[in-house]
Parts: C-alpha cells; structure tokens; sequence
C-alpha cells in the first residue's frame, strides 16, 4: 500500500471486524517520529492469537488462509526503524474489560517511510461503513491537533444516521478545516 | 469553520426527509473493504458509490454498504450488486471511473455492464 491512511483504515478494519463499538484512532508525529495507536473494546484475542498475528499464515477469517493487513503494518514500521506492539485482552478470560491496543511506531523522515495520504478520506469510511459505532479520531502534530468524536455528532444528530451522505460531507469538510487550520 | 449549528440543520433537513423516503433498499452495491482490496484501491472506489449515489438521486432505492474478504482477493476491488427478484452482479478489478460508469449504466439505466463482471475477468 502506497498510502500510510490506508494501513489505518485497514487496521482500524479489524476493529470493526472484532465487534467493538468504541474504537480509538491516534496519531501523534511529533517531528522525528509517528505513533499510531487503535484501540478498542472488542473481542480481543488470546497471548496465543497474539503471537500469531506476525505471522502472515493466521488468520480467523474463513474465506482466505492468508491475514496480511498486521504483517503489513510491522513490515513498513520496522523498515522505518519502528517497532509494533499488541496488547490485548479477550473476551473469554476478561469479560467486562477486553479489546485490543496495537501501537506501531514509524521513523517519519526515514527513507522508506510512505506519504501519509488522505487521513480524511479514511475517517470518512470508517464511518461511512459504521455509523453506529463511537470513532475517536485524534492526529497530532507540532502545530496542534485535529479530534473528531462520533459519539459527540451523534448527541447533534440523534436518531439522523452518521452514514447519511450530507453529514459524512459536513464531517469531511469539518476535517479538512481542521488540517487547514494546522499548516 | 464548519459549525455545529450547521450540522443541526442537516439533522432538521434529513428529518422531513426521512419521513417521505420509503426505506425500500431495492438495490444493496457492496464494496470488499479488507486488507485484499484496500491494497488493490477499494476505499475510492467506495467513494464513488457513496458521492454517486447521493448525487445522483439514488438515496431511495439504493444503499451502499461495506463487507470484509468474499474470498476472491485476486480480483479486488470486488463490488457486488443485490437487486430484488435478480441475479447478483459481480463486479471485479474496479476503480472510481468505472463506478461511475456502473451508476449511470446499471443503477440508473438498469442494465450490467457485462465487461467490468467476473465472468469476463482475465487475471
């Protein structure tokens, strides 16, 4: 992927993926370095699934043996001189506190460090795609932050969806704003 | 800056709208959105379905909706299209410009574009 906003989307897709409904996405750059970190309260996984997960062969999916969206991330995150971390606490053992936190950390001025891409166009289709679910988007940078909370359009909206297409071009137009604001 | 009070407009708007749409969904277009096809360019491909259809006149009848690996990764961007009482519409390899052709030809005109479905795939 050519895009770093794409791994994010991809990534925050398993979120999705693991039933959660308060997913948090932050990226901090703070001049030498990029964090990116989700978090959320999903299903989670065992240390055993954990320790998998770098291997492209795992995968719980059922219509393809081959999961590649962590490997992904921990490829481009180790060529830039980063590292990945997963913590993660599955419903099984801790049923009123799971979900998972991955962390990859990237060296944002190495050379095989990609473009950041559009993060808006991400936002918008995790969105898009699950309006129902609590998103927290944070980016930092050195000049200030950019934050969008489903869960606050949502007290504005009530029962309006966050997919329809009106407000997922008013959240678009928020963003892009909000990054104007911080060149 | 983008207020608040401009969403609540568009809460108000969509309310007495809401009202006379019939929630029908006679046509679901579903876009992969795993790792296979974000890599192979699904999220603008999403988006033209969603700016398309919105655009378009088509937020009646038609809802686009996002699902995870269908198991055919060699052929991302995969988009399926579910109408009632017809056969489901593959479509394979898309990209932004040939959604927009499937909006104006198939949503709208009401007929598959056979070239862009699986059937006449060549990996």
């Amino acid at each position: 992927m050519e895009e770093f906003s794409l791994y994010v989307l991809d990534i925050t897709m398993n979120s999705v993926r693991a039933g959660a409904d308060e997913i948090g996405v932050t990226i901090v750059e703070d001049g030498e370095s990029l964090v990116f970190t989700v978090t959320d309260n999903g299903c989670g996984m065992s240390r055993e699934q954990v320790e998998k997960l770098s291997n492209p062969f795992f995968t719980t999916r059922k219509t393809r043996s081959v999961g590649l969206g962590v490997p992904f991330l921990a490829m481009l995150s180790e060529q830039t001189g980063g590292s990945v971390n997963i913590k993660s606490r599955a419903a099984a053992e801790y049923p009123n506190d799971h979900g998972t936190t991955i962390t990859a950390t990237f060296g944002l001025h190495h050379i095989d460090m990609i473009p950041l891409g559009d993060m808006i166009d991400t936002v918008v289709t995790l969105i898009q795609g699950n309006p129902d679910i609590n998103f927290t988007y944070i980016h930092k940078k050195s000049a200030g932050e950019v934050r969008l909370s489903t869960a606050e359009l949502r007290q504005i909206l009530g029962d309006v969806s966050l997919g329809e297409f009106e407000v997922l071009e008013w959240i678009r137009g928020y963003l892009s704003e909000a990054y104007e604001a911080l060149r | 800056m983008k207020s608040l009070e401009e969403l609540m407009a568009i809460k108000e708007k969509m309310h007495s709208k809401v009202a006379l749409r019939n929630a029908s969904d006679e046509i679901r277009v579903v876009v992969g959105m795993a790792t296979c096809g974000i890599a192979a360019g699904a999220r603008p491909v999403l988006n033209a379905f969603v700016e398309g259809v919105a655009n378009g006149g088509l937020s009646d009848k038609v809802t686009v909706t996002q699902t995870g690996c269908i198991g055919i990764c060699q052929y991302e961007p995969v988009v399926e299209i579910y109408e009632k009482d017809k056969e489901k519409v593959t479509y394979v390899k898309m990209t932004a410009e040939k959604a927009n052709e499937v909006i104006e030809r198939h949503l709208k005109g009401g007929s598959p574009i056979a070239e862009y479905t699986i059937g006449n795939a060549k990996i």
